[in-house]
């Protein structure tokens, strides 16, 4: 999670003097500070834990594409502004539930994290929520933009709520969340939105997978060869 | 001036903490009252500004003319018994 957020505030931050209007611009860009906050919070967290003496630094900028764990989503080139919309309404939705889980988590940091980033994360939902409303049920340019982006970005969601032996035994101590439980609410939440923008639901058909074991598109080795430049090429530096 | 092409303009008042005065901060653009708001506070609340927001179609402000300032505001210039000002301070009060 951590890295989803880091990954999808990347590909935020892209829209900086590039949105349709300058208020977007802020929108957009403020949705990409409040997930590197996040980012940092869950990395230096998972920096702790892993008792290595790791700081989020260190996690961000010194992993290579193989060690990264975010979703294949968030990693995705923004395309145009429907893209983005449909793949912030995708991820804000999960989040939102998702973090509404980890509320009642047994690991208190965990939840701590989850209370802050719920709110920023509910603001991001009905942004992108109104956006969708817009585009999908504006004009004929707007519907079929929206609707491609949906269809496009679907094989993609499959993997959010993929669970594997390690997070089982999480789940267990009630540390992780059941993600069954995640995955009904957020397909009850889409199908809602969907119909009201007036879009069609694609069908599951292929998902795509892999990012659990650090199996990646070629994009996200794009972004980490800006991302990680400075502290590659002048390692220890400072401001 | 050029046309504005970037949709409706809309006032923004924001209030700083609970019981404070609405003050004005800017304006945003936005196509309808939901995205005006949500505008809004993207644009102007950012660093802990407000705890409340107001927003109104620009059109829907009625302004004075700048012609007519002469007639508005020039009588108040010279009345000087409208201030409150001849009155002697009781000691301590403060909050006058």
């Amino acid at each position: 999670m951590g890295d989803d957020a880091l990954i999808h505030s990347y590909r935020l931050s892209e829209w900086c003097s590039n949105a349709p209007i300058l208020e977007e611009d802020l929108a957009l860009t403020n949705f990409s500070l409040d997930m590197i906050g996040r980012a940092q919070a869950l990395l230096t967290y998972a920096g702790q834990i892993d008792g290595k003496g790791k700081t989020d630094d260190d996690l961000a900028y010194r992993r290579g594409e193989r060690q990264f764990y975010n979703h294949l989503i968030v990693e995705l080139p923004n395309g145009d502004f429907a893209h983005t919309i449909a793949r912030l309404l995708f991820t804000s939705v999960f989040e939102y539930y998702f973090f509404a889980e980890l509320l009642h988590s047994a690991d208190i940091t965990l939840a701590a994290i989850a209370a802050k980033t719920i709110k920023e994360v509910k603001y991001h939902m009905t942004h992108a929520t109104d956006w969708a409303l817009r585009l999908g049920d504006g004009t004929e340019e707007s519907h079929y933009r929206m609707q491609k982006a949906v269809n496009s970005l679907w094989m993609f969601t499959g993997e959010l709520f993929e669970t594997d032996e390690a997070t089982a035994v999480l789940e267990d101590k009630n540390i992780a969340v059941d993600m069954a439980v995640v995955k009904t609410k957020w397909k009850q939440e889409i199908e809602r939105v969907m119909k009201e923008s007036l879009l069609e639901v694609p069908e599951d058909e292929y998902m795509q997978t892999g990012s659990s074991n650090g199996i990646h598109t070629e994009h996200l080795g794009h972004i980490l060869s800006e991302m990680q430049y400075l502290q590659r090429a002048y390692p220890e530096a400072t401001w | 001036m050029a046309t504005d092409s970037q949709l409706a303009m809309w006032e923004v008042f924001i209030q700083s903490k609970p019981g404070a005065n609405y003050i004005h901060a800017g304006c945003v653009h936005a196509s309808d009252k939901k995205m005006a708001l949500q505008n809004a506070r993207d644009t102007y609340t950012r660093r802990g500004e407000g705890t409340s927001i107001w927003v109104v179609p620009t059109d829907a402000i009625v302004a004075s003319n700048p012609e007519d300032n002469d007639m508005f505001f020039d009588p108040a210039n010279d009345k000087v018994y409208r201030l409150p000002t001849f009155y002697v301070m009781p000691e301590g009060a403060k909050a006058i």
